[in-house]
C-alpha cells in the first residue's frame, strides 16, 4: 500500500515534467536497446558460426601432422599407408570412414579466364564424411581413384567465377597447370563466408592431385586425413583407436610423443564458442557504457528536481517526514525512470536486433540475432540497479536538507 | 491559567549561527511558558530573532544551549528523525506562503501529516472534516492554483488541525493576504482554537493581528523586551 503510494506520487511528479521526463527515459532507453541488440547479435554470431562448424559435417576427427602441445622434430608427414591402417575395420571399429586429403594451390584457367585457387585432392569417402551432395553430374568415385583420372569436381562459386555459370559445364574441360581435367559434377550450394566457403572448392581423384599436382618428396604424403566415428557416442573411442593406429603407424616408442594432431569438431565448437563469447562480452560492455551514461542522465536530472524541490522538502519535513521518507519518494522516481527505461529498451533493443538480423539475411549472410529471456532479465535488473545508484546519491542529498533551511530556500 | 499544565515551557533558550568566522547570537536566553489553549502573539522587529524563535518551537531546528519542553517532553536534544515525529504528532504549522503541495488537490495537501504519521484506514475522513471545519467542503478535490490566496490558507489551516496537534504555529499566516481574507483567516484560527482548545501561537509584526491574541511576548535582539496581556 505504502509502495503503491509512493510510485503513484512518483508517476504524478514525472507527469508534471513530461519532456524531462521523457529525455531522461530516453538515456536508459538507449542504454537497454543497444545492450539487449548487442548481446542478441553476439549470440545470433556465435550460433550462427557454431551452425557452419557443425554444417562441415558430424562426428569428425582430423588428423593432422606435428604436435603443437609438445616438441617433436622432423614429425614424419601423414601418408595414406596411414590412411590405409585408419581404415582397418578390426583395429579401429568405432571408425566409419577415412578420408585422406592432398591440397595445393593451382592455376586454373578455360578459355583465357584464369584464377589461382586451392584443389582438394580426395577419396570417394570426402562426400560422405563432409555430407557432400551434387548438384548435376557426379561425384568422385573409386574407379577414378585407381584409374588417376583427370577430372574434378567443382563448387558452384567456383564455376561462376572461371566458367561464368554453373549449369550446364559438366563435360566442359578446365585446365591445371596447363593440363586438361574434365568437369564431372557440381557440387550442390552450402552457403558460407569467405573465410571458409566449401562452393569455392575443386575436388579431384587423391591419386591424380599426388601425381601430377601437388608432388611431394613423400610420394604418398596426405595434407590431413579426416576419420568419421560411427556416430556421437563413438567419437571418443575413434580419438582413442585412431591415435593408437597412428602411434604404431609411425613406429612410435612407449615414451615418444605423439607426432601428429587429432583434434574433433568439439575443440573447434569450444574455441569458436569461446572466442564468440569474447565478442558478446565486448558488444555487451559497449552498450552497457551507453547505460551508464543514461544512468548519470538521472542523476543529474534528480539532482535538479532536488533543487527545484527544496521549498516542498522542506515542507514535507516539517509535516513530519523522517529522512527515509523523503529518500523514499526520490529512490521510487529514479527507479522508475530508469525501469520505464528499460521496458521501453527493451522492446527497442528487439525491433534493433530484428532489423540487424533483416539486413544481415539481405546481406547474405545467415545470422539471426536471438533476444534471450536471460538478456532480458540482465537488462532489467541493471536498469532498475542504475535507477537506484544514481538516484541514492540525490535522495541522500534531499533526506539531509535541514526543513528550516529547505523552508527557506527560494 | 497557572493552574494548567504548560505547552510550551523555554528556559534560557540560546541560538548562535556560525556565519563564516563571526557569531551570530540570534537568541541570548529567553526564557517563557505558553499554556493550553492560550493564543500568543510573538512580536518583534527583523532581526529581533522572532524567526529563530519560531524554527525552535516549531521544532525545525535545535537550540544552542538552553531547553524547550513541548507538552511535557524535553525536545531540545532530539535527533533529526524523532523531532520529525514530534512535528507530526504535536505542531500544527501555517506558513505565511501556504506552502502547500502545487500538484496535489486539497484533499491530498491535508492527508499529507497522517500519510507521515502512519495512519492509513481513517485518512481521507479526517482530512474532509478538517476540509469542512475550515468551510472548503465544496473544495477538496481542488488544486492550490485553482484557490484563491485565502482558501489556500484555509487549506493549509486544514492540515495544521488534521492531527489534533498540541500547538498551531503560525508564522505571519495573514501577511500575504488582502486585509478582508487576512481578517477571515485570524478569525479562523482563533475559532480554532475555541473549538478544540488548541494552543495558538503566532509569529507576527501586524499589530492587528497580534491583538487578537490574549498575550504578546515581545522580542528585541534575541531577548524577552516586554510581554502584554491583551484585554
Amino acid at each position: 500500500m505504502k509502495i503503491l503510494q509512493a510510485i503513484k506520487e512518483a508517476l504524478d511528479s514525472l507527469n508534471a515534467n513530461k519532456t524531462r521526463a521523457f529525455l531522461t527515459i530516453l538515456g536508459i532507453v538507449i542504454g537497454v536497446g543497444s545492450v539487449i541488440a548487442l548481446l542478441s547479435v553476439g549470440q545470433g554470431a556465435g550460433s550462427a558460426i557454431t551452425g557452419q562448424i557443425e554444417s562441415i559435417g558430424t562426428n569428425l576427427v582430423y588428423i593432422m601432422r606435428g604436435n603443437q602441445a609438445e616438441e617433436v622434430k622432423n614429425p614424419d608427414p601423414l601418408t595414406l599407408r596411414d590412411a590405409e591402417a585408419l581404415g582397418n575395420r578390426l583395429r579401429s571399429p568405432s571408425i566409419a570412414y577415412v578420408s585422406p586429403i592432398v591440397q595445393g594451390n593451382v592455376e586454373f584457367t578455360f578459355s583465357g579466364e584464369s584464377i589461382t585457387s586451392s584443389i582438394m585432392g580426395v577419396t570417394q569417402d570426402y562426400a560422405l564424411v563432409q555430407s557432400i551432395s551434387l548438384e548435376s553430374g557426379e561425384f568422385i568415385t573409386k574407379s577414378h581413384v585407381d584409374g588417376r583420372s583427370a577430372v574434378v569436381v567443382i563448387g558452384p562459386d567456383f564455376a561462376d567465377r572461371l566458367l561464368g555459370k554453373h549449369v550446364d559445364v559438366v563435360g566442359k574441360t578446365i585446365r591445371i597447370n596447363g593440363y586438361p581435367y574434365r568437369i564431372i559434377g557440381v557440387t550442390e550450394a552450402k552457403g558460407g563466408t569467405s573465410f571458409m566457403n566449401p562452393d569455392m572448392n575443386v575436388y579431384t581423384p587423391i591419386s591424380t592431385a599426388q601425381l601430377r599436382i601437388v608432388r611431394h618428396s613423400v610420394s604418398d604424403r596426405v595434407e590431413y586425413i579426416i576419420v568419421q566415428a560411427k556416430d556421437s557416442e563413438s567419437v571418443a573411442n575413434a580419438i582413442k583407436e585412431a591415435n593408437a593406429i597412428m602411434r604404431s603407424s609411425h613406429r612410435l616408442q612407449p615414451r615418444q610423443p605423439n607426432d601428429f594432431t587429432i583434434t574433433n569438431q568439439q575443440d573447434f565448437l569450444s574455441i569458436a564458442q569461446s572466442i564468440t563469447g569474447v565478442l558478446t562480452v565486448f558488444l555487451a560492455g559497449i552498450g552497457a557504457i551507453s547505460l551508464l551514461v543514461g544512468g548519470i542522465g538521472i542523476m543529474n536530472i534528480m539532482l535538479v528536481s532536488v533543487t527545484e524541490r527544496t521549498q516542498e522538502i522542506g515542507l514535507r519535513k516539517a509535516l513530519g517526514a523522517r529522512r527515509s521518507d523523503i529518500m523514499m519518494q526520490f529512490l521510487t522516481e529514479s527507479a522508475l525512470l530508469s525501469l520505464i527505461g528499460g521496458v521501453l529498451g527493451i522492446i527497442v533493443g528487439w525491433l534493433l536486433s530484428l532489423l540487424v538480423g533483416f539486413i544481415a539475411s539481405r546481406s547474405g549472410t545467415p545470422l539471426e540475432p536471438q533476444v534471450g529471456l536471460d538478456s532480458i532479465l540482465l537488462a532489467t535488473l541493471f536498469s532498475a540497479a542504475v535507477g537506484i545508484f544514481f538516484g541514492w546519491y540525490p535522495a541522500r542529498r534531499a533526506a539531509k536538507l535541514q526543513p528550516v533551511d529547505a523552508l527557506r530556500y527560494e | 491559567m497557572t493552574d494548567k499544565a504548560p505547552v510550551i515551557q523555554v528556559k534560557g533558550l540560546t541560538k548562535v549561527y556560525e556565519i563564516g568566522t563571526i557569531e551570530v547570537h540570534a537568541l541570548r536566553g529567553v526564557s517563557f511558558d505558553i499554556y493550553e489553549g492560550e493564543i500568543v502573539a510573538i512580536m518583534g522587529p527583523s532581526g529581533s530573532g522572532k524567526s529563530t524563535l519560531m524554527n525552535m518551537i516549531g521544532c525545525l531546528d535545535s537550540p544552542s544551549g538552553g531547553e524547550y519542553y513541548l507538552d511535557g517532553e524535553l525536545v531540545s536534544d532530539l535527533k533529526d528523525d524523532d523531532l520529525a515525529v514530534v512535528r507530526n504528532r504535536k505542531i500544527g504549522f501555517v506558513f505565511q506562503k501556504y506552502n502547500l503541495l502545487p500538484r496535489a488537490t486539497a484533499q491530498f495537501n491535508v492527508e499529507l501529516p497522517l500519510r507521515y504519521g502512519g495512519e492509513n484506514g481513517s485518512r481521507k475522513e479526517k482530512a474532509l472534516k478538517a476540509l469542512e471545519a475550515v468551510g472548503l467542503s465544496d473544495r477538496v478535490k481542488h488544486k492550490p492554483n485553482e484557490l484563491s490566496g485565502g482558501q489556500q490558507q484555509r487549506v493549509a489551516i486544514a492540515r495544521a488541525i488534521v492531527t489534533e496537534p498540541a500547538i498551531i504555529l503560525a508564522d505571519e499566516p495573514t501577511g500575504n493576504l488582502d486585509s478582508k481574507s487576512g481578517e477571515e483567516i485570524m478569525n479562523l484560527l482563533v475559532s480554532m482554537n475555541r473549538i478544540y482548545g488548541t494552543t495558538l501561537v503566532i509569529v507576527t509584526h501586524d499589530a492587528k493581528v497580534a491583538h487578537q491574541a490574549q498575550r504578546v511576548i515581545h522580542l528585541l535582539d534575541g531577548l524577552i523586551a516586554s510581554e502584554e496581556l491583551v484585554s
